[in-house]
């Protein structure tokens, strides 16, 4: 379902994006583009701009100049609120209602199935938790109900936003299963990091630091253009060579 | 804007305050239970309390529903869910009349059990009709409701937030005519109280009470839907898609 975008270019395309936050100039000018149906790594230090430019594809930031084209309409636009979803650093769910009461609010705003509950419930591994209120549950257990509540939708676009901050290394890699599974089926990911290790589950990267991208390419490039082994080194390098 | 994600808010809105058992218990008795101590306070005074009854009934809702819905919205706007439901398909109506829903049946049923207790065991009387001062306090629920969600916008913190109460419902108590007539005032204050909402919402539940069902209460009725009206789009206008 996932797998038809509208229009031929690339899913999400940035152009000369310009972004102040509290009178700092958080983005001075980006731009990039994310490929179709792969999972692509946003990585860089934190308060390198990660979240901001993530907020700006979503179409919740105030932009100051520059364009930003998901699925062929300009970000935020109504058509995009079905087909995009986003997955806050923070868990951004109802704290007092239980996992399923929150699905499956969002779900009626997005027409989703009934059915689609179930499935969410079950690729996020909270089954055992779905009657319990989200105020109960840990952590990790609240972010993937957030995480949960983006995918009921079947969005074309996922942006995730430090999804795995604070989980077990088991559900890590179950997480990174499920985001490469979504790729598969056609969905596109953007995925925040600022944990290098995640970097080799990405199929291209893109890194940033101080609101610029430093490098682009597959895990697999950057190790090849910057000599480096290790991708860690690969970001200094690059980092530091900028 | 659609009925189904509005219905779909306002049950999820009812759902929070019944996870919350206390604060349901405190709208709900809360009313009754001050209203008894104004009984009593007035035990010497029984027409002063036959006077300033009725429109505690109907103003009642009002303050609390002003700080539910101040503390709700500013609770979605700091936890990020107001981001999500804006990068959601839901019209900002939706999450406005969700809201107003909810509160307008919580304020059903408060002004409801008020009103049982009032005009039952409290022994208050009243010339006009009892519905009549129930609808009067729903429209002040949803006033209330639609305020509240607007200035929720001017508070970063729920300090702030509990603050507003004083700030801009106490002044509109004082001011509406129900401690002391409008045209007994400061002539400066005489005009001021005929800017606020309250004023109205109170001469309409006198009116009630009194059995005047004449066309000023009309006009009352009308000023009172225009301002539903005014701050159910001044709160949308403080809804943003987009934040810094």
């Amino acid at each position: 379902m996932g797998a038809t975008v509208s229009s031929s270019g690339p899913p999400i395309s940035v152009d000369g994006l310009r972004v102040e936050r509290r009178g700092r100039l958080v983005l001075p000018s980006i731009s990039l583009e994310v490929r179709d149906g792969v999972v692509t790594g946003l990585l860089g230090p934190s308060g390198s701009g990660k979240t901001t430019l993530m907020r700006a594809i979503v179409g919740v930031q105030i932009v100051a100049a520059g364009r930003v084209t998901v699925l062929g309409s300009p970000a935020g636009s109504p058509e995009n609120r079905w087909r995009v979803g986003y997955v806050t650093q923070d868990p951004s769910v109802y704290a007092d209602l239980t996992v399923r009461e929150n699905l499956r609010y969002f779900a009626r705003i997005l027409d989703a199935p009934a059915g689609r509950i179930e499935e969410a419930i079950a690729t996020v591994d909270l089954g055992a938790h779905a009657e319990q209120v989200v105020r109960t549950l840990s952590g990790g257990e609240r972010s993937r109900v957030s995480l949960a509540s983006a995918l009921l939708g079947h969005p074309q676009v996922l942006i995730l936003d430090e999804p795995t901050v604070g989980l077990d290394p088991v559900l890590r890699r179950d997480l990174w299963e499920t985001f490469r599974r979504l790729a598969e089926e056609g969905t596109t990911l953007l995925v925040s990091s600022h944990v290098m290790d995640e970097a080799d589950r990405c199929d291209e990267l893109l890194l940033m630091r101080d609101g610029r991208i430093v490098a682009t390419g597959s895990p697999e490039s950057l190790r090849r253009a910057t000599g480096s082994d290790d991708l860690e080194d690969a970001f200094l390098a690059l980092a530091e060579g900028a | 804007m659609s009925a189904r994600v509005t219905l779909a808010t306002a049950s999820r809105v009812l759902r929070q305050i019944r996870r919350d058992p206390r604060t349901l218990a405190l709208i709900l008795v809360v009313p009754p239970a001050l209203l008894t101590l104004f009984r009593f306070v007035f035990d010497g005074q029984p027409q002063t309390f036959d006077r300033v009854g009725p429109p505690m009934v109907g103003i009642f809702p009002f303050v609390s529903m002003f700080l539910v819905t101040s503390i709700a919205m500013l609770r979605e706007r700091t936890t990020g869910t107001l981001e999500r439901l804006m990068s959601l398909p839901l019209a900002k109506l939706d999450l406005l009349l969700g809201y107003g829903i909810a509160f307008a049946v919580l304020a059903v049923a408060q002004a409801t059990l008020t009103a049982l207790v009032a005009f039952g065991p409290l022994g208050l009387d009243s010339a006009g009709p009892v519905w009549l001062i129930v609808l009067l306090a729903v429209a002040n629920a949803v006033l209330g409701m639609a305020l509240g969600l607007c200035l929720s916008a001017f508070a970063e913190t729920e300090f702030q937030a509990v603050q507003f109460m004083p700030a801009f419902v106490l002044p509109q108590l004082l001011l509406c005519g129900l401690l002391v007539p409008t045209d007994q005032m400061a002539t400066l204050l005489y005009w001021v109280s005929y800017l606020l909402p309250m004023t109205y919402a109170y001469d309409a539940l006198a009116r009630a009470t009194a059995d005047e069902l004449d066309a000023r209460l009309l006009l009352d009725a009308a000023v009172l839907a225009g301002a539903i009206v005014l701050s159910l789009m001044l709160g949308a206008a403080t809804l943003r898609r987009r934040t810094p």
